[in-house]
């Protein structure tokens, strides 16, 4: 594009440094004058009463300023933490939506439900303090593993929810797919958990709030993914203010995974404690903390069944799912499910019929909400392990019986049964690619390298299809979604022709300032240097709705490119006047403004000057100043897509897996920069690696977490890993002006079932038919031991 | 994390007499098991004793038979030494396999062995090579010192200065790691002594054991083949979601012959 900085360069990350030096700043870093520190007294108890909370022990101690309960909540009026997402059950009723009080009131519902904050001068005397205060609880039945949540009788998370039900929701035509299995000539089925896991970003949860009564003014400073998203649901629903009085900064976030999008009570209660103290007040969570109060990700419970012809072409599916909601209904909770699952289930194949049915249930759990890839990688995961196992009853090459029900490229646009609508793509080619790099044909040998050291050695593979770019603002209103879900820019170029960018997406982790940068680069020429990408304040952006489901180069960037556009057209008048040609003569190229077949020109910068310095100036017609804004709002989700290869080595005396290679191609669109998409794909790889292998979130029947901490709870580190092969097909998007369809989550949507598929290839030989996530080194051995067992019987 | 009293003495006797003057007070050596349960409240010291400034008790020497290694030598230091891994090469080993990078810079041999954790990979070297423990007033042989669970032999208030390993003819320690903490589900140290040959099992119970039938097993014939169908019973066996009781056993058997088979 003839710019060494723009669309397709690996520009190294321009945010790196202050992050490598450890000069980043993050909520936590903020320290305001006269500072303050909340610690919240939590509930030890998956399910109790609340008879009382004592508080005047904890008030009497050193330094303390305040201790507030849920009856300080309800006595100042302050809202329920609002769901962001109405579905609605098959018979047209609205989902059971209990009240979330920002403290609890009555009866908390999971281990880690806030009773009361303690404010002090000092962390240390609000710890202390909090020690100090009698909660009275009546312990009760607690529902606390979706599995008992189902079960007859189960004890109630809310009286109005019977069985637990938030919602019994379906999508697709069942007759149609009642049609299908009858004719079919094979029925597979599976019966399938998906793990729950904790999302753990490296940065924990903070807030800091205050309040400048002077002004009636209030500032948040917290760990959100979407700012401006918090602003409105503080300013609608809970602290219940008028919006221009409530400014949210969410400066450097280390990570969100998506448990960072979501309103979280603290943030609430800090802005309020601030009013009451009259001093800022900061909270930050510790890691246990987050582990027992950060939503958390996936805990499905599926039946799924295949129907397949003679030839195994696929004819239909049916799914029914349960899907833990856990005790309070968080932002986007049921969403992922619903619209960001079931919607998937097609898959990258061509299904003539599909019927899913899903019960979201509430459990004495902290929530489940959108964690990397939400909803996308529990359809995938469920699809996969169901192709895979087709091609193991069936007796059918598993590469093949997916090439014959791949989506082919000349069937898009391609209508699923399951509402979405794929703009383009090429299954084939992603396919053929990850083969070719995989060195599939060399799979054999390798296998028998493995069996010569006495390890087992499995292949497996996905083919996957993900929506990304959640969108548009029409279509997510129709099917629940309570906020639009477009995005806004602000471009504005400065009189010596830098250029500053606010963006309404927000950067945890994925470099805007380096990709967005490119943008401009590429499209006005100036070195990535002279850009400044502005995010995660809502005094200083127009609007935004932040950051997640991959959606910050499809829409963030369009609205960019839109903005840019802009800028470009008012420039080509101020360059048509300073050339003394005509408008439709002028066109702009590398970053010059040039009367059509001539060499007389004008640079963007002398342009830009002269929006500033208008001396010689079409003033009658053109505005001075050089700024513009552009919101978007996107025709369609966008499909990336692609195919995950991986191999496995295990140790069948010891049952452990080793990952011994990872090869994926994938098509996330046109690529803005090479390596930050690599590096999009290991991060999604790793946390896909993490929930195959590692991760679980474990819950007992009472609700308490079993290993909510690092000694329990394994996180991937890079010695579990091997280098990731990545590559990419691309087919470029139809629908936005970039081409670009996102990556941040194809890594752990794609990977988990080729690893669950390589680990059951290795051991189908012992004669092992299923394992569930995480394949840990026991379960695997236990499944070595029964088939063994099994087979000598 | 409570308030307490920090002390940096410059000798052994003064470290002592601080620790017996303060009802409750604890040493403070690397820091990497006390630290975390101070951080979590699960331990309130009034005091610590900082070991940091006591002289001499960073040294390794290979004596003849014996290597001599200071109880603040940290993990690391012992994983690099030419002369530990010349001598006792699955001491060095072992050292190197302790928690991550993080751990083995802070913390210590003496920490590991005054701390007992039942999954530290320290005491199955100590048992296995039959290693006396020297203190501050006296000495302990590996065999009587390892009582129970974080339970030793050591008297309150003493102080370990050094752990005196004897050369083996030949050994090698073998660790199945937690996947999250890496501490030892199971780990086995096996060698050859000029007492004979020694079998010993951390992390499976409530504190490091030997296993007589192993011992026998291999004394007959030092070979992985020969603790074929030896078993130790699962029912003492520690069991958590890790690993059950019966999977650690399991593990014994399989960790055992890994070490025999690395012998060196």
């Amino acid at each position: 594009m003839g710019n060494a900085q723009g669309i397709g360069a690996a520009v190294k990350r321009k945010e790196d440094r202050r992050f490598l030096v450890g000069r980043g700043q993050y909520t936590d870093d903020v320290t305001l004058p006269n500072q303050s520190f909340a610690v919240f007294v939590r509930s030890p108890y998956g399910h109790a009463k609340v008879n009382g909370v004592d508080a005047k022990a904890a008030l009497a101690a050193p330094d303390v300023l305040a201790v507030l309960t849920g009856a300080d909540v309800a006595a100042d009026g302050l809202g329920g933490i609002p769901c962001g997402w109405l579905v609605k059950s098959k018979d047209g009723s609205n989902m059971v939506e209990p009240p979330h009080p920002a403290l609890a009131q009555g009866k908390v519902r999971h281990v880690g439900d806030p009773v009361a904050m303690v404010i002090a001068s000092t962390k240390a005397a609000a710890k202390a303090a909090a020690a100090l205060v009698e909660v009275d609880y009546e312990p009760l039945p607690a529902a606390g593993l979706l599995a008992n949540a189902i079960a007859p009788g189960a004890p109630q998370v809310w009286d109005e929810a019977p069985g637990n039900v938030c919602f019994d929701w379906h999508i697709g035509d069942p007759a149609t797919t009642d049609a299908a299995f009858a004719k079919a000539a094979h029925v597979v089925e599976l019966d399938l958990v998906n793990n729950r896991v904790a999302p753990n970003p490296m940065e924990p949860r903070a807030a800091n709030g205050s309040f400048d009564g002077a002004n009636d003014q209030y500032t948040l400073y917290t760990t959100s993914q979407n700012p401006h998203l918090t602003r409105l649901l503080l300013a609608a629903f809970t602290l219940k203010v008028p919006e221009h009085k409530l400014r949210v900064i969410a400066p450097d976030v280390g990570g969100g995974f998506g448990s960072k999008i979501f309103h979280y009570a603290e943030e609430l209660l800090v802005l309020w404690a601030s009013r009451r103290v009259g001093r800022p007040v900061k909270w930050t969570s510790d890691r246990m903390e987050a582990f027992l109060t950060d939503a958390h990700g996936r805990d499905h419970i599926s039946n799924a069944k295949l129907a397949l012809d003679a030839d195994g072409k696929f004819l239909g599916l049916r799914v029914h799912t349960y899907a833990a909601m856990g005790a309070y209904l968080s932002t986007f909770a049921p969403a992922v499910p619903t619209y960001l699952y079931a919607t998937l289930l097609s898959g990258p194949y061509d299904f003539p019929a599909i019927y899913a049915e899903v019960k979201a249930i509430f459990t004495n759990t902290v929530a489940v909400d959108a964690y990397r890839g939400a909803g996308r990688p529990e359809a995938t995961y469920l699809l996969e392990r169901l192709v895979e196992q087709a091609a193991r009853q069936l007796g059918m090459d598993r590469v093949e019986l997916r090439r014959k029900n791949l989506i082919r490229a000349d069937q898009f646009p391609y209508q699923t049964q399951v509402a979405l609508q794929y703009d383009i793509g090429d299954y084939q080619a992603t396919l053929d690619l990850a083969l070719a790099q995989g060195d599939y044909a060399g799979y054999p040998a390798r296998a028998a390298a493995s069996k010569a050291n006495g390890k087992l050695r499995g292949f497996g593979m996905s083919t996957y299809i993900e929506a990304c770019g959640i969108a548009p603002s029409a279509l997510v209103g129709a099917l629940g979604a309570r906020a639009g879900l477009y995005e806004a820019a602000n471009v504005r170029v400065h009189p010596t022709g830098s250029v500053t960018v606010f963006t309404g997406t927000h950067s945890h982790g994925q470099g805007h300032e380096t990709t967005f940068a490119q943008l401009i680069a590429d499209r006005l020429g100036v070195s990535t240097d002279q850009v400044e990408v502005v995010h995660g304040d809502t005094d200083r952006i127009p609007f935004g709705m932040g950051t997640y489901g991959s959606r910050s180069a499809s829409v963030g960037g369009s609205a960019i490119v839109k903005a840019l556009d802009k800028i470009v057209d008012k420039g080509k008048k101020i360059a048509a006047h300073l050339l003394e040609a005509s408008v439709a003569d002028v066109e702009f190229k590398d970053g010059q403004y040039r009367v059509v077949g001539t060499d007389r020109v004008k640079a963007f910068g002398e342009v830009a000057f002269a929006a500033y310095v208008p001396h010689n100036y079409p003033i009658e017609t053109v505005e001075p100043g050089l700024e513009e804004s552009a919101f978007y709002d996107p025709k369609n989700f966008t499909f990336p897509g692609g195919t995950h290869l991986v191999e496995v080595e295990i140790d069948p005396e010891t049952g452990v897996v080793e990952v011994a290679s990872v090869t994926i191609a994938d098509d996330v669109g046109v690529i803005i920069n090479p390596m930050i998409v690599d590096g999009q794909a290991h991060g999604g790889l790793a946390q896909g690696i993490g929930q195959a292998l590692l991760e679980e979130a474990v819950y007992d029947a009472e609700g308490q977490l079993t290993n909510g901490t690092y000694m329990g709870y394994c996180m991937p580190r890079a010695a579990d890993l091997p280098n990731f092969k990545v590559g990419n097909h691309v087919t470029a998007c139809t629908h936005n002006p970039l081409g670009v369809k996102g990556v941040g989550e194809v890594g752990a949507i794609g990977v988990p079932p080729a690893v669950i598929n390589a680990v059951l290839d290795a051991l189908a030989p012992l004669g092992v038919t299923d394992i569930s996530m995480p394949a840990t080194p026991e379960k695997v051995w236990r499944a070595i031991q029964a088939a063994r067992a099994g087979k000598g019987a | 994390m409570k308030d307490f009293e920090f002390h940096r003495p410059a000798s052994i006797k003064d470290a002592v007499a601080l620790v017996a003057g303060t009802s409750g007070a604890k040493y403070l050596a690397g820091g990497q098991s006390l630290l975390p349960v101070m951080k979590l409240d699960l331990a309130e010291p009034p005091a610590l004793v900082s070991l940091a400034r006591l002289p001499g008790l960073a040294d390794i020497r290979v004596d003849g038979g014996t290597v001599a290694i200071g109880a603040l030598c940290t993990h690391d230091q012992v994983a690099r030494s030419a002369d530990v891994a010349k001598a006792i090469p699955a001491l060095a080993a072992l050292a190197s396999h302790i928690g991550d990078a993080q751990v083995r810079n802070r913390g210590t041999l003496g920490g590991s062995v005054a701390h007992a954790d039942p999954a530290a990979d320290y005491p199955a070297a100590l048992l296995g090579l039959g290693a006396t423990i020297v203190t501050d007033r006296g000495k302990h042989a590996a065999d009587s010192y390892f009582k129970g669970l974080f339970e030793t032999s050591l008297a309150d208030g003493e102080l370990v200065t050094a752990v005196h390993f004897p050369v083996p003819r030949r050994a090698a320690y073998a660790k199945f790691a937690h996947r999250a903490s890496k501490y030892a589900v199971v780990g086995v140290f096996v060698a050859e002594t000029a007492g004979g040959v020694r079998v010993a099992i951390t992390g499976a119970g409530a504190t490091v054991f030997r296993s007589a039938a192993m011992e026998a097993a291999l004394t007959s014939s030092m070979t992985p083949g020969a603790l074929d169908g030896i078993t130790v019973p699962a029912d003492d066996l520690n069991a958590d979601a890790e690993a059950s009781a019966e999977y650690r056993a399991h593990l014994i058997g399989v960790m055992a012959k890994r070490a025999v088979a690395a012998l060196r």
